[in-house]
């Protein structure tokens, strides 16, 4: 029985389930009250039909495989059943290969006997899989279906199943991000086996290229990541100062002076720039703003005193800036919006102008909500990659000059990961580390962010 | 009986209640002018869009005088009560004809500047509204913004006066730097009041100040409306007729935007000259 058969089958079994349910109920009920709608108990045996036939289903998908592959091993010579992992896992692909007719030349005898075998166990496997998910679901809505009387509360039931259910679907976050974090912790643990932890954050020389093998020429790597961090902070810091300022004047603006009908079309408008791809950010960055700049600064003489490069912090920091303004300005003016009018009106009342009511009473009524607001968006920055990879450029500089050219963390990790590498080296593993101190920080950010929007809303409730 | 002649025996004066009085033949009874007037108001008329919310009102408020405005919700006494400082200016569709004096001064002159006007008409609001700041910046926030005082002590000086006038010294003169929105509503309400006196307005108007409050602080309120009106001129909105009763010398009767009657308090609530008036006091509507 193929999968797509069974599922057509699963979700057949899953309306009878419903049907015979609400039959059932309705059957049973008789002069009496039900407890819930028809409808409920339908759906009560519906889910406990089909939820063992996932379940079952999944396990079998996961179990399957490994146990056929076992079965196929007693096929092998008794010389090659013995041998190191790699080696028979060189043999079971071949094996496979001929399985699905992908083998191209002549193949062992025995490989062929084992192809055989697995071909007929999966078809074994595929059949029983199919009966025993049905059987499942057969028992599943049975159980249900004897249990139905008008006193059961099968609308509580249901929704208590819901409810599981959503908490299922919240713990796939909270999974997938504990997943990450423990991934990216042991392979830095890895890394700081090789590198001494107090060099990869205190030491200045970043350059990851060493010798990937014995023999090879090339100069011994080094793991500072200071440069990475200053890096990192001076285009963040850069892209805050634009749009801290500019976010802020837009949101309160929007917010406080700007007509009912130029705020519908303008807030709008601000928000389209959060929705273009930080692609086009970066190769905006790359071409025109990052030549343009240098231009400027060589028109001005500035290259005789400093170091002036194509690709440079201002370039990526500036376009950063400018796609954080969106992120900055809605979210500010969420804030200044949710500031009540009665304190406005008290304001007004008392003869404020309306920028001294602005900086004085609702700037500051709003500011633990901006400051969360800001803390979101810098953690953004930190993050921030396209850009910076193509605008920033590679060279791992300890420099605060804003026209020279500097690398960041992410920019580091793309490039210490892209391209063929071998996954034991310091030199990716070194991604990891970095990624590690990434995670930390926007984390951080983040926690503390939220920590302050909390304290904030908990004002004016 | 039929069933309409049963309805009409309920509600005997039903018919005007629903539409109001027509608008041609409008006149406010009773003594709605006063010789010694310190807001002059002629022909008002407030739109909010193409919906006219208060019709041709007139009316005086005398110096030193408390003006209680009662009326059903909706009637208009509250927008009325915001033109009187021009607070209306913060809602864009509103509109306001018509002329309002403050002594020689018309208000409703679009070249004068709201800020000093608001500064001698000074307003305290339905929800106690301080600032999220100390309880000494909150009073001496009008203060800072207009200049009133050039050194530190002069304005320690308005705060603690303002403070005692508003009767809340006593209370919070240990902590005058704690959060104003740490106080109690009744408290809060007398912040708002002394934050409202610290700019010595020579009119106070007050929207609503008990609603929130509970009948204690209430109480507090009203006898610091009796204090307040040896210095100020009040007008104060409020649904609790008693509390118009209590407070206020003069009382105007509004109904759906028209100022129906205005009378010495005592004769509004004993025998008003309008019939409406009277279905309004005595819990007929509203």
């Amino acid at each position: 029985m193929s999968i797509s058969v069974l599922l057509v089958g699963m979700g057949l079994m899953m309306v009878a389930a419903f049907f015979l349910g609400r039959g059932r109920s309705l059957a049973v009920a008789g002069e009496q009250r039900l407890n819930s709608l028809p409808s409920f108990y339908g759906i009560l045996t519906a889910l406990w039909s089909i939820l063992p036939g996932i379940a079952l289903l999944g396990l079998w998908s996961i179990f399957d495989s490994n146990l056929i592959e076992y079965a196929a091993l007693k096929h092998l010579p008794e010389a090659l059943q013995g041998a190191p992992e790699s080696e028979l896992g060189l043999v079971m692909n071949q094996i496979y290969n001929i399985a699905n007719d992908k083998y191209v030349g002549e193949a062992p005898v025995y490989m062929i006997e084992a192809a055989n075998a697995i071909i007929s166990m999966q078809k074994q496997s595929a059949w029983l899989q199919g009966v025993i998910v049905l059987a499942a679901m057969f028992i599943g809505a049975a159980v249900v279906w004897f249990a139905i009387n008008p006193q059961m509360k099968a609308r509580n039931r249901v929704e208590s199943l819901f409810r599981v259910g959503l908490l299922a679907c919240a713990c796939i976050a909270i999974l997938t991000t504990l997943g990450i974090l423990l991934s990216v912790l042991f392979e830095s643990l890895r890394f700081f086996q090789s590198v001494p932890i107090t060099e990869f954050l205190f030491g200045t020389t970043w350059s990851p290229q060493g010798a990937l093998r014995a023999d090879q020429a090339a100069s011994e790597s080094s793991f500072g990541a200071v440069p990475l961090f200053a890096g990192t902070l001076l285009i963040a810091g850069i892209a805050m100062i634009i749009a801290v300022p500019t976010g802020l004047m837009a949101a309160i603006y929007l917010s406080e002076y700007a007509p009912q009908r130029f705020r519908s079309i303008v807030k709008p408008l601000l928000e389209v720039l959060a929705g273009v791809p930080t692609v086009v950010y970066g190769f905006f960055a790359a071409l025109t703003v990052a030549p343009l700049i240098r231009d400027i600064a060589v028109s001005i003489g500035l290259n005789e005193y400093v170091n002036v490069t194509s690709e440079s912090a201002l370039a990526a920091g500036l376009v950063m800036g400018v796609m954080i303004i969106p992120f900055v300005s809605s979210l500010s003016d969420d804030v200044i919006n949710a500031v009540p009018q009665s304190l406005r009106d008290g304001s007004f009342g008392l003869g404020a102008t309306p920028s001294e009511t602005i900086k004085q009473v609702v700037i500051p009524a709003a500011l633990p909500g901006i400051v969360g607001g800001i803390l979101l968006a810098v953690s953004r920055a930190i993050g921030e990659t396209m850009i910076v990879v193509m605008a920033a450029g590679l060279a791992a500089n300890l420099t605060a000059n804003p026209l020279d050219s500097v690398t960041t963390v992410t920019v580091q990790i793309v490039t210490l990961l892209v391209g063929d590498q071998e996954f034991d080296s310091p030199k990716t593993l070194a991604a990891f580390a970095l990624g590690l101190m990434l995670f930390i920080t926007t984390l951080a950010l983040n926690y503390v962010a939220l920590h302050v929007v909390k304290k904030y809303r908990e004002q004016y409730d | 009986m039929t069933e309409a002649a049963l309805k009409e025996a309920k509600q005997p004066s039903e018919i005007n209640l629903e539409s109001g009085p027509d608008a041609g033949e409008h006149q406010t009874v009773g003594a709605p002018f006063h010789d010694n007037a310190k807001i002059t108001v002629r022909n008002v008329d407030v739109f909010y869009a193409d919906k006219q919310a208060v019709f041709d009102v007139s009316l005086d408020i005398g110096k030193n005088e408390v003006i209680a405005m009662i009326g059903p919700s909706g009637c208009g006494k509250s927008t009325f009560l915001r033109c009187l400082n021009r607070m209306n200016d913060t809602i864009d569709i509103c509109r306001v004809t018509g002329s309002i004096k403050l002594e020689e001064k018309e208000i409703l002159d679009t070249k004068i500047d709201v800020v000093p006007l608001r500064a001698e008409v000074g307003m305290v609001f339905q929800k106690p509204n301080p600032f999220p700041k100390s309880i000494y910046d909150n009073v001496a926030y009008g203060p800072r913004i207009h200049g009133l005082a050039s050194r530190r002590s002069e304005l320690d000086e308005i705060v603690e006066t303002s403070l005692q006038k508003a009767g809340l010294w006593n209370e919070v003169k240990d902590r005058l730097h704690a959060p104003g929105t740490g106080l109690s509503g009744g408290q809060q309400q007398r912040l708002c009041i002394a934050r409202t006196i610290a700019v010595s307005p020579e009119v106070i108007l007050m929207d609503e100040p008990c609603s929130a409050l509970d009948p204690i602080a209430t109480a507090k309120i009203e006898e610091l409306i009796a204090e307040l009106s040896e210095n100020f001129t009040i007008a104060i909105v409020t649904h609790s007729m008693q509390q118009a009763a209590r407070v206020s010398n003069r009382t105007a009767y509004f109904h759906m935007g028209k100022l129906i009657e205005v009378n010495e308090t005592e004769q509004v609530f004993t025998n008003p000259d309008h019939k409406l008036t009277e279905a309004y006091i005595t819990g007929r509507f509203g």
